[in-house]
């Protein structure tokens, strides 16, 4: 108890210093937070993830599609519970800027394969009973204040024309893993005025999404799916959700690097900036020190009463940057929903922010408590005075 | 009053120490003996850089000395490491600096409790020895206050009671009244020799004052790191 009054009324000793260390701190705790959920958020499709969900797509790119007509043999794959289908829309809601993703899937089987998408029986049902059914995630049907009933037009970009739709679903994420920032519309709308259109793109499906019975059988399907279409027009490339989704993040690999060097240069920046601070507090009482080790306080105690208010200083910086993290997230994630649908703080990120505080503190303490250690008693003194 | 032993506290036999400054060895202290009696009252004096401090930083054992014995209570200082002699300091010596030395963040009475928390005294116990020390310098009105609301008279007698809470064998001063002015310096005087007599505290004090040194019951005098008068 002695100690910790000790350590909290040295810590404030200087109250103008030690409350722009703390300042200091907080905000690199604050940066540190958020690049580390950037990062988190730029993971969230791969996070998301499940073991049981394999895709199948063209090999040759993902911009090519394959034959409506492979999904029955890809169901008679041994292993293989459920296949779903779709493709990316690519539509535009009134303007450019209103990014959000949306897909033509077959509903029914999407919904099986993602029961992270919960949506209520009696909307699925209205949804199963409208050809222009649509369903939007939670956050997305917030966004634009779209309400059940709702008509919503898309601006075909991939597939052009104006495309009408009714919202008959809203669904919400099982967790907050769950991106709820997406839409979804029949596949069999798309396919069917496709087929009066442009008839060649038609019974095409940019993707398959297959569940599996055990993941343990990941490998085992994915080969043999691509074994069943070898040679033909249309080969195909079978991956995990995950390995799929990493794909994405590898042609960005080189931003994530960069942010996650940024997010520990602000860590090393914020390191000298308390070793500082620690070194002139250490300076400064240098001749306190060889009072406490006069009246029989050993090494330890002195090296306990250094990294101690370096501790002090560093933890509250840290845990006041913590406090700021979440509410500057929720900002964040607010402003920036459009090209980060899932932007939560997560524990690991926490457990980093902490672990780099406690690693701050104990760094800035090490020169100031060796020096303190080793001055002699009587050169300590005659600081004095 | 206590009852005076004459046998002696401190024994000192051949004691030299010397400083470096680059190349150059700077004798402060040579070849010194003398003994100091239990219960003894004795001020050192002498010019700057004669050595006085320096002697009695050894004596405290918060200096190595270069060769030489210093006995305590029957304990030669100079064969204990670093941490042995610091467990020793705190239970031995009670030293009372120029400047007060208080931590200024602490209370008088957390300031006196600081060399109480290095013994296994219980909390109760540890408040009970604070009181009665402070009580002693006449402070006991004052342990809320920290140094800073106390005047440099104050101060001292905190730092004083700080230096008898642990009961050690003996008191050393470094130029005790050096900061005070002369009334503060009187009663600072006569508190040390209220102690010396009445508890039989052994006190060795460096003064550059010779009305500080009348106080003592022996004075010695250092010049150039030798001694070269007693006078008792």
């Amino acid at each position: 108890m002695f100690a910790l009054k000790l350590l909290w009324r040295n810590a404030f000793r200087h109250r103008l210093r030690t409350f722009l260390t703390v300042l200091a701190i907080t905000i690199a705790i604050v940066a540190f937070g958020l690049l580390r959920t950037f990062i988190d958020a730029w993971y969230a499709g791969v996070e998301a993830s499940s073991a049981s969900r394999l895709v199948t797509r063209n090999a040759i790119s993902l911009v090519f599609p394959l034959p409506i007509s492979y999904k029955d043999r890809i169901r008679q794959v041994e292993g293989v519970k459920i296949v779903s289908y779709g493709n990316w829309f690519g539509g535009i809601y009134i303007d450019e800027k209103n990014l959000f993703a949306n897909f033509a899937v077959d509903i029914d089987s999407y919904l099986k394969l993602y029961p992270e998408f919960v949506l209520p029986p009696d909307q699925l049902a209205a949804v199963s009973r409208d050809r222009k059914a649509c369903v939007a995630g939670r956050k997305l049907a917030e966004r634009f204040g779209w309400k059940i009933g709702d008509t919503i037009v898309l601006k075909g970009t991939i597939f052009p024309g104006n495309w009408e739709f009714v919202l008959r679903g809203i669904y919400h994420g099982r967790d907050k893993t769950a991106d709820e920032s997406q839409m979804f519309f029949h596949w069999n709308y798309l396919n069917e005025t496709v087929k009066k259109l442009v008839p060649r793109r038609a019974d095409q499906a940019g993707f398959y999404m297959i569940g599996i019975t055990n993941p343990s059988l990941a490998s085992q399907v994915t080969m043999a799916i691509d074994e069943l279409f070898r040679n033909s027009l249309a080969e195909t490339l079978t991956e995990s959700e995950k390995a799929f989704a990493l794909g994405f993040i590898s042609m960005t690999e080189a931003i994530v690097i960069a942010i996650k060097l940024v997010s520990f240069v602000v860590i090393i920046i914020i390191m000298a900036v308390v070793a500082n601070t620690m070194a002139m507090t250490a300076r400064e009482r240098i001749g306190e020190y060889a009072v406490f080790k006069t009246l029989g306080f050993g090494a330890r105690h002195i090296v306990g009463m250094i990294f101690g208010e370096s501790m002090v200083i560093t933890l509250t910086g840290c845990a006041v940057g913590i406090a700021l993290t979440f509410p500057l997230a929720r900002a964040f994630a607010s402003a920036m929903s459009n090209y980060f649908p899932i932007f939560n703080v997560s524990k690991a990120t926490i457990y980093m922010d902490v672990g780099a505080a406690l690693l701050v503190g104990v760094v800035a303490g090490i020169f100031p408590a060796w020096r303190a250690v080793k001055i002699r008693i009587a050169e300590g003194l005659s600081r004095i005075g | 009053m206590m009852e005076k032993s004459t046998s002696p506290i401190v024994r000192i036999r051949n004691l030299s120490k010397s400083y470096r400054r680059g190349s150059q060895v700077i004798p402060v202290l040579e070849d010194i003996s003398f003994d100091i009696p239990d219960g003894e009252f004795l001020a050192l004096m002498g010019p700057s850089g004669s050595g006085k401090s320096t002697l009695l930083n050894l004596l405290a054992g918060i200096d190595k000395a270069d060769s030489g014995v210093i006995e305590i209570g029957g304990i030669d200082i100079t064969t204990l490491d670093e941490s042995t002699l610091a467990g020793w300091r705190a239970l031995n010596v009670g030293f009372i600096f120029q400047f007060y030395n208080l931590i200024p963040v602490l209370t008088a009475f957390e300031n006196v409790e600081l060399p109480l928390l290095l013994t296994r005294l219980a909390k109760h116990e540890r408040r009970a020895h604070v009181e009665t020390a402070l009580r002693v310098v006449g402070l006991a009105d004052r342990m809320a206050h920290y140094p800073s609301q106390l005047s440099g008279g104050q101060q001292q007698r905190v730092a004083i009671a700080r230096a008898v809470v642990t009961d050690p064998t003996i008191l050393v001063a470094d130029e005790p009244t050096g900061d005070l002015d002369r009334y503060s310096a009187g009663e600072i005087l006569d508190l040390m020799d209220r102690l010396n007599r009445e508890s039989g505290k052994t006190v060795i004090m460096v003064t550059h004052d010779p009305r500080a040194a009348e106080k003592a019951h022996s004075i010695r005098y250092l010049e150039k790191g030798e001694l070269k008068d007693v006078r008792a």
